[in-house]
């Protein structure tokens, strides 16, 4: 009888196994092919032709099926992964990914190309082709190779300058120096104000607007860094409101100015949210006072030593005989060698074992 | 004129605090009126709200001091609490020492307190406690710090120092033309 029953139950416990397998293992004609990184399984074995034609619920059960098979290949791909335990010895296991192979296509189109400038079109109309500049440039007065442009320029010294001569035609009394200046000032104006007009038009025309300071290149310096990774944290949805700091970056507040003014509180502002910040503020700061410890402990340890001073001088006197005990009941008598034997009683440990119980 | 930032109200109420402990209170939250504080080239003034709007309207170059001076900021930042908040903190002090009237004299000339010029010192006074100095007829004469705790005082010999000196009230003849 028992031997059956065994014999049932070990039956049973197989096919549970076998079920169980069975459910795991799926069978394919062509195998899968796997992208891991993007987590896709491309499947192409064919379709059963009949079953899937026209909508109803064997169709849906069927399209099921082929889901979880091809999901249950996936998974078992995934488990082969090299893992490790995140977060230490008790975080979930995570597999580690490889490479992405498929390439995803572009969510947005790509940009137009930048539409030529006015000059760009002149130029081409004319032929006009663009010469590369030598970076020094003969200066006869100085009889030197000077650079173009910057510091010690070839004919840039003001100095030379001195003279300025009355154009004909013109107004005598005009300062020609002042003129000079203001057409430079103009021509510059006029210059920004052309590179700013070329960008509008760029942008309009939907080219990507040149945005080579936001892509990182090797040559950076610390100061560019700094303002690129500004613009980048305020260039979220929410202008950079719920972006996470690094450790140790402090939390700031954009400034309006760019961080060259220091803004204080208006003079008159709410006197009254003044007075309770300030309330505030004393609350807390009385808050964290701690209470004063040493002191108490040297005082209380100056009261003892002077009390074992007194004992010890007590006791000296007792041992001299009748006199000293004398000496020793009007001690005991006074007010301050009561204090005196509180004190005794509240320390912990040490001598006069018989005044403490009398006391 | 501009009010104390964050860092700035902590430092003063820092300082006031080992004076007056936490009467400060009573000086931020007035029955009598809102009074605030503000601060004019690096001075920290004590002044109510009537006084603040009508010295809003001075230009910053002819103000010369609105309010009570209660201390000024250091090149460093650092509080330096003056003798002109003397009349505010005297009645709020916490921790104040007598003086015999032998050794006024030299405090006010700015000499430290001796241990045989003190005559009476508020009991459970900590080392280095920021205190107010009395003449034996509770005039208020200045501040000081307490050189040694009220039991160490008992102790030391008489030529010992027991309050070092900060600012008494001869400093209004002595330091006029600094004194705003």
């Amino acid at each position: 009888m028992a031997a059956v029953r065994v014999e049932e139950v070990l039956a049973a416990a197989e096919e549970q196994e076998a079920e169980r397998r069975r459910s795991v293992t799926v069978e394919k004609e062509l195998e899968l092919e796997f992208d891991l990184g993007n987590l896709l399984a491309l499947d192409r074995n064919p379709p059963p032709a009949a079953g899937l034609r026209g909508a109803g619920p064997r169709r849906e059960a069927q399209l099921r099926a082929l889901a979880r098979d091809n999901t249950q290949l996936l998974v078992a791909r995934l488990w082969e992964l090299p893992a490790e335990r995140a977060g230490g010895a008790g975080g979930p296991l995570v597999a580690r990914l490889p490479e992405p192979a498929f390439r995803l296509p572009r969510e947005k189109p790509p940009p137009r190309p930048r539409p030529p400038t006015r000059w760009e079109q002149f130029a081409r109309l004319k032929g006009i082709r663009r010469r590369k500049r030598t970076s020094l440039v003969w200066d006869e007065q100085a009889k030197e190779w000077r650079r173009r442009w910057g510091y010690r320029r070839a004919g840039g010294d003001p100095a030379r300058a001195w003279l300025a001569e009355v154009p004909a035609g013109a107004d005598p009394e005009e300062d020609q120096f002042a003129r000079l200046r203001r057409e430079k000032r103009e021509r510059v104006a006029r210059n920004e104000l052309n590179r700013l007009r070329n960008l509008a038009r760029a942008h309009r025309a939907g080219a990507a607007v040149p945005a080579a300071p936001l892509h990182p290149t090797g040559h950076q310096s610390r100061e560019e860094l700094g303002r690129v990774a500004r613009v980048a944290r305020v260039s979220t949805a929410s202008l950079g409101r719920f972006q996470p700091r690094l450790p140790k970056e402090p939390a700031e507040p954009p400034s309006r100015s760019g961080g060259r003014k220091r803004r204080f509180e208006p003079l008159l502002g709410n006197l009254a949210a003044e007075r309770s910040r300030q309330l505030e503020l004393l609350r807390d700061m009385g808050s964290k006072k701690p209470v004063l410890d040493i002191t108490r402990a040297v005082n209380k340890q100056l009261r003892q030593e002077e009390a074992e001073a007194a004992a010890a001088k007590g006791k000296k006197q007792s041992q001299r005989g009748k006199r000293g005990r004398r000496q020793q009941r009007a001690g005991r008598s006074s007010k301050k060698s009561g204090v005196r034997r509180q004190q005794q009683q509240q320390r912990p440990a040490g001598g006069g074992t018989g005044r403490r119980k009398k006391a | 004129m501009r009010p104390l930032t964050e860092a700035e109200t902590r430092a003063v109420f820092e300082k006031l605090g080992k004076y007056i402990g936490e009467n400060i209170q009573l000086l931020v939250d007035r029955p009598d009126g809102t009074y605030c504080f503000r601060l004019h080239r690096d001075r920290v003034y004590y002044l109510s709200e009537k006084l603040l709007k009508v010295a809003a309207s001075v230009p910053r170059d002819s103000l010369v001091a609105p309010g009570t001076c209660f201390g000024k900021f250091t090149k460093t930042q650092k509080f330096r609490l003056s003798v002109t908040a003397l009349d505010f903190l005297a009645p709020y002090a916490k921790y104040k020492v007598w003086v015999k009237p032998g050794s006024e004299q030299s405090f006010l000339y700015g000499n430290h307190v001796l241990k045989s010029g003190l005559g009476r010192i508020t009991e459970n006074t900590a080392q280095y406690q920021g205190v107010v100095v009395y003449s034996m007829a509770d005039v208020p004469l200045g501040f000081g710090v307490a050189a040694k705790s009220t039991q160490e005082c008992r102790k030391v010999d008489p030529m010992a120092i027991v309050v070092f000196h900060q600012a008494d009230v001869g400093e209004y003849v002595r330091s006029e033309d600094t004194l705003t």
